[in-house]
């Protein structure tokens, strides 16, 4: 209800607290005289009506005497079927590029996720007067520079969706380090744009990716210490999550998917199976790789080739990347020297992963592999 | 809605064309001025012929030289009239100024009562 306020006010503050006028008066109201009919269309005629009459009372910008011209909505009139659902336009606005990366992400948690400032605040590790600031600049940069409410036209979509997946991404991996509510709610929202937008298959990408990553979430720690993949007890994968998210893969293969979401979900599904085809991971990362021409990519790679048992090879793949303050290069290369029996060299590399690790689990992980050696 | 998309150049970007492309680029950017949603603009003289003025205590101080002194120098600016910033984005991204290592500023106009 909120969306379709918003998106027909273009203005994020008048909706919200119009939405929430409009219970304040259901509330007192339906207890005195009954609920009505029909009560999501009263609340929605109701709540644009008060809209109105503010907007109205306080006679701003030119730009909003649109608004004035507009018949006052009759309660009848709204059938739930009309009211569009324009939680799209929504997630487009939240996401625009004309906002900094941070108040998309905000903006989205507020508008979409409804989590609190509090809450939002509290995720990103920074004060809720901070938070409060940035949400009120970034909803008063929408309203003065005139980014709309609108799903983008044809030919800026496929950046747009990028963006807007991005957002939900990195959400997602702000919660993937334990924060297990984000991650939940990067879910529901990738859920959302899925029922939404269905024939986008890097979002059935994206949405595979997170759900096979997150069903893995209870065997990535045993107490406090890290499991590794090739260690971790399966029984405490989410086996209908893990289901869930090789569907969404399905769904995006046969729309013919082949982005970068959709590679690194098929690798996700791949590593979810007993044994690992290594060899098919390799390739999928390869073909990843000349898309997105990204070192991490083929660092990944090497990982796999590794696994493969081709470790020679592998070693020489993350000797020519340039990732020189990435603590998994350094942790990689140490493994890999390890397994060719190079120890003082794989020492050496491990300690300089060591000295790059900020987490507690990860600095204890490497500090054992130092001292297996 | 209106907005001023103002040009910062890349020094010399504009003379180290070849002198056919720089016509096709003197072309691009007469074509976004006779666009129906152009309202106006201007390119600026160089900076050289630039002057600053500021009044402190009543008095005028002039100096010679532009306002900034930053690499890239403001060179020009167009004002339009489009549904919203996406349009006028993707106005901005046509100057030819902006891939030539320049950078084109967005902004809305405060619309004057009328």
């Amino acid at each position: 209800m909120l969306s379709s306020l918003v998106g027909f006010l273009g203005d994020f503050d008048l909706a919200e607290e119009a939405t929430a006028e409009a219970f304040a008066i259901a509330a007192e109201r339906w207890e005195r005289q009954g609920a009505p009919t029909n009560p999501v269309g009263w609340l929605v005629a109701t709540a644009r009506n008060r809209a109105i009459d503010r907007i109205r009372r306080e006679r701003t910008l030119a730009e909003k005497t649109r608004l004035l011209e507009l018949p006052e909505a009759a309660v009848d009139d709204f059938d739930e079927t009309v009211i569009k659902d324009e939680r799209l336009e929504l997630i487009f606005a939240c996401c625009h590029p004309a906002l900094a990366t941070e108040a998309q992400v905000a903006l989205t948690l507020r508008a979409l996720g409804g989590l609190s400032t509090e809450e939002i605040a509290r995720a990103f590790l920074v004060s809720e007067e901070t938070m409060k600031r940035r949400l009120t600049r970034a909803k008063l940069k929408i309203k003065q520079a005139g980014i709309p409410f609108a799903v983008p036209a044809d030919h800026l979509l496929p950046d747009r969706l990028a963006a807007v997946l991005a957002v939900v991404y990195l959400i997602f991996n702000e919660g993937y380090g334990g924060r297990a509510e984000l991650a939940a709610e990067a879910i529901r929202l990738a859920g959302v744009l899925a029922e939404l937008m269905p024939d986008e298959p890097e979002v059935h990408g994206l949405l595979a990716l997170m759900l096979l990553h997150d069903a893995r979430r209870h065997a990535r720690f045993s107490g406090e210490e890290l499991v590794l993949l090739g260690q971790q007890d399966r029984s405490l994968w989410d086996a209908a999550q893990i289901a869930a998210g090789r569907e969404q893969l399905e769904q995006a293969l046969a729309l013919r998917g082949r982005g970068p979401y959709v590679f690194q979900a098929a690798i996700a599904s791949l590593q979810t199976q007993a044994p690992i085809d290594w060899g098919e991971i390799a390739s999928l990362y390869a073909r990843l790789a000349e898309l997105t021409g990204s070192p991490v990519v083929e660092l990944n790679r090497a990982v796999a080739v590794a696994e493969t048992g081709h470790t020679e090879q592998a070693l020489e793949i993350v000797e020519s990347l340039d990732l020189p303050e990435y603590r998994y290069l350094y942790s990689t290369r140490g493994e890999l020297l390890r397994r060719l029996g190079r120890r003082d060299e794989a020492r050496a590399a491990f300690e300089r992963a060591l000295a790059l690790t900020v987490s507690e689990p990860e600095k204890r992980f490497l500090t054992r592999r130092i001292a297996e050696l | 809605m209106k907005y001023a998309l103002l040009i910062y150049d890349k020094p010399g970007s504009h003379e180290a064309l070849e002198a056919q492309e720089r016509e096709a680029v003197y072309g691009e950017y007469f074509a976004l001025s006779e666009d129906s949603r152009c309202l106006g603009g201007a390119q600026l003289g160089p900076v050289e012929a630039a002057t600053t003025v500021e009044v402190k205590d009543g008095r005028t101080l002039t100096t010679d030289g532009p306002f900034a002194d930053t690499k890239e120098v403001f060179g020009g600016y167009y004002v339009f009239d489009v549904a919203d910033i996406d349009e006028a984005l993707e106005l901005a991204a046509r100057i030819p100024s902006a891939r030539l290592g320049g950078k084109v500023e967005v902004r809305p106009l405060v619309e004057q009562p009328s």
